[in-house]
């Protein structure tokens, strides 16, 4: 079977219709399910979080049978993740788009899980330290982007579980938890 | 004849005579009745349309009955056709046209008087006169002979014959005032027409050899016919496969009588549609139902030779098909292609052929194109792809395009499955493919 790196590519990724919006609606529509699925399942393994409709993203062709998206293709994908709560368009022009492979509310809770695990439900952390720190090297957080987790910890502000404040001495911002 | 008269005449599915060898249609009238007071048993034929040919008058019920029934007069049996009486009474009745024939009844030779009246607004005029012409051509009696000694047939053609102009002033009456203003007026045309018609001789000349081509060509086919049933186990398949390909050339050669403007004037495109639908009956079923539209435009315009139509008629005819009751339909693709199809033709028929070609491990790989399909299904490539459209849009194929070109596939995304991108049902079209491909890849 063929592989994207170490990512496992189904068979149908040979399939050159695959790589050609499809006119007929039922066969569209099934079409850009499985494009939504295997989206999601390459950024989650390959922890990619933004794709740029204008950059290279190996997913979007196959030189084996020497086919690729087309852009329209590529935001019609796209749009159907959007529309189901998976990915964000970051600007209106449609050129990036945030892959949410977890809802925000999920990562969310995996917030809240990790801070539980380490025992942090009273103290103090950076945004950066959440990303890259020592707590969180192996878990999911590890890497996360910016963007999402910021839009995570908003989530939990609103719920009183934790509040952001600006540090004096750094751009970072601080988390002060509360759970 | 089993004693009736007039004897009824066979019709072709769309509702057209079948005409007897040479004969020619001459002149269409329509909202004609024929009259017999001295046959009890002669049928009432009212409001039908009369077909004048070089050997019968036919009446043909209306049109829109989908049960036609039809009788013919054989010129042959007309003794007499009497003069057309002038008169003012003539000039606000409809115009009648009388004769008489005779024929046995039960084993007894009688005679009587038709009449034939003529209510609608065709040109009466040309009609008796061609009515006459025709009679007095005797074209029957030249089949008979041509019959017998085939090698004589220096064709004299009914249409050449009878021109002589001996007759054409009989019966008419010169009268003064209004009817002698339309009589000089109709004797100048007369002139001008006569200096035409010596002007065009070159061309009626060949349009009669045109018409010993077609029966040359005929003849031929007959020969082909039978020589390749004689000894068809000894030929061998070069041979036979030639010899049909004649065949077809001949086949497509002869219309005998093509229906034209002017032979039926105001009839003219609903006659041309009914002939048409018995025409595209053979091609039809060579090409498996289905034919495009300028198709058919050259097939049968290179069958009626001199008389051809042109594209707009061809589609009036084929537009009139919705009104008559034949076995065959104008089709519109989604894309504006036209085709005609026979009635019976399912699309099914043509799915299942589709499925098949794009199920063989190559088109599983490769996909098929559009020319690919004509190749395979025996048609144009542009109706090949309307099929493959068709197809598409029922789910059976998706579509790849690439710089290589536009290719269809059987479709698969249906058998794959969105919950496990990673599944593959034994049996399914999924995996044959999946086989196709990973055998033929290069590594």
């Amino acid at each position: 079977m063929q592989k994207l790196g170490d990512f496992k590519l189904p068979h149908f990724f040979n399939y050159p219709p695959y790589f050609t919006l499809q006119p007929v609606r039922d066969t569209r529509e099934k079409q850009i399910q499985l494009w939504k699925e295997l989206i999601l399942d390459y950024c989650r393994m390959q922890k990619i979080f933004v794709i740029g409709l204008e950059e290279d993203f190996p997913l979007f062709s196959n030189s084996v049978i020497e086919r690729s998206l087309s852009h329209e293709a590529r935001e019609a994908f796209l749009s159907a993740l959007v529309s189901d709560g998976r990915a964000e368009w970051l600007d209106k022009g449609h050129r990036k788009c945030l892959i949410l492979w977890h809802r925000i509310q999920d990562w969310a809770d995996i917030i809240l899980h990790f801070v539980k695990n380490n025992a942090l439900e009273d103290s103090v952390m950076t945004v950066e330290e959440i990303r890259s720190g020592v707590e969180s090297r192996g878990t999911e957080l590890q890497g996360i982007d910016r963007t999402i987790l910021m839009r995570a910890l908003k989530l939990l502000e609103q719920k009183g579980k934790l509040a952001i404040f600006k540090g004096s001495s750094t751009d970072d911002e601080g988390i002060k938890f509360s759970v | 004849m089993a004693g009736h008269f007039p004897p009824a005449v066979e019709l072709t599915t769309s509702g057209r005579p079948v005409l007897l060898p040479n004969e020619i249609e001459c002149s269409i009238l329509s909202s004609v009745d024929l009259e017999c007071d001295e046959i009890p048993t002669f049928p009432l034929l009212k409001s039908g349309i009369i077909i004048l040919t070089t050997h019968r008058i036919v009446w043909i019920s209306d049109s829109t009955n989908s049960s036609n029934s039809a009788v013919a007069v054989p010129l042959a049996a007309i003794n007499h056709i009497f003069s057309s009486k002038k008169g003012i009474k003539s000039m606000f009745s409809s115009p009648r046209v009388r004769f008489q024939v005779s024929f046995p009844s039960a084993g007894v030779p009688r005679s009587a008087v038709i009449t034939i009246v003529i209510r609608g607004k065709g040109d009466h005029e040309v009609f008796v006169s061609k009515f006459w012409e025709n009679w007095r051509a005797r074209a029957w009696e030249n089949d008979n002979n041509n019959n017998k000694d085939s090698s004589s047939s220096s064709a004299s053609g009914p249409s050449s014959t009878g021109s002589g102009g001996f007759y054409s002033s009989e019966g008419t009456v010169r009268m003064v005032g209004v009817a002698g203003i339309l009589r000089k007026e109709q004797e100048m045309w007369e002139n001008t027409d006569k200096s035409l018609q010596e002007a065009f001789q070159d061309l009626n000349a060949l349009m009669s050899k045109a018409k010993e081509m077609v029966m040359l060509a005929e003849k031929m086919r007959q020969k082909l016919l039978s020589s390749t049933s004689s000894h068809s186990g000894a030929t061998n398949d070069d041979e036979v496969a030639s010899k049909e390909e004649i065949q077809d050339w001949l086949l497509s050669v002869g219309i005998i009588s093509p229906v034209t403007k002017e032979s039926a004037g105001a009839l003219y495109h609903q006659q041309l549609s009914r002939q048409l639908a018995d025409f595209v009956r053979t091609p039809l079923d060579i090409a498996g139902g289905m034919i495009s539209l300028i198709d058919i435009y050259c097939l049968f315009n290179r069958a009626r030779g001199t008389e051809l139509i042109s594209p707009d008629d061809l589609l009036q005819a084929c537009l009139l098909w919705e009104k008559i009751d034949v076995p065959v339909m104008l089709r519109k693709f989604d894309s504006g292609v036209m085709v005609i199809q026979s009635k019976s033709y399912s699309d099914d028929e043509v799915l299942a052929r589709i499925r098949t070609l794009v199920t063989k491990p190559d088109a599983l790989q490769f996909g098929v194109s559009a020319s690919d399909a004509a190749r395979t299904l025996g048609i144009a490539p542009a109706m090949a792809k309307e099929h493959l459209l068709t197809a598409e849009s029922k789910g059976l194929l998706c579509r790849d395009v690439s710089p290589e070109g536009f290719r269809f596939y059987i479709n698969l995304f249906p058998e794959i499955n969105s919950e496990d991108l990673y599944l593959v049902k034994d049996y399914t079209v999924y995996a044959s493919w999946i086989k196709a491909t990973i055998a033929n890849r290069p590594r």
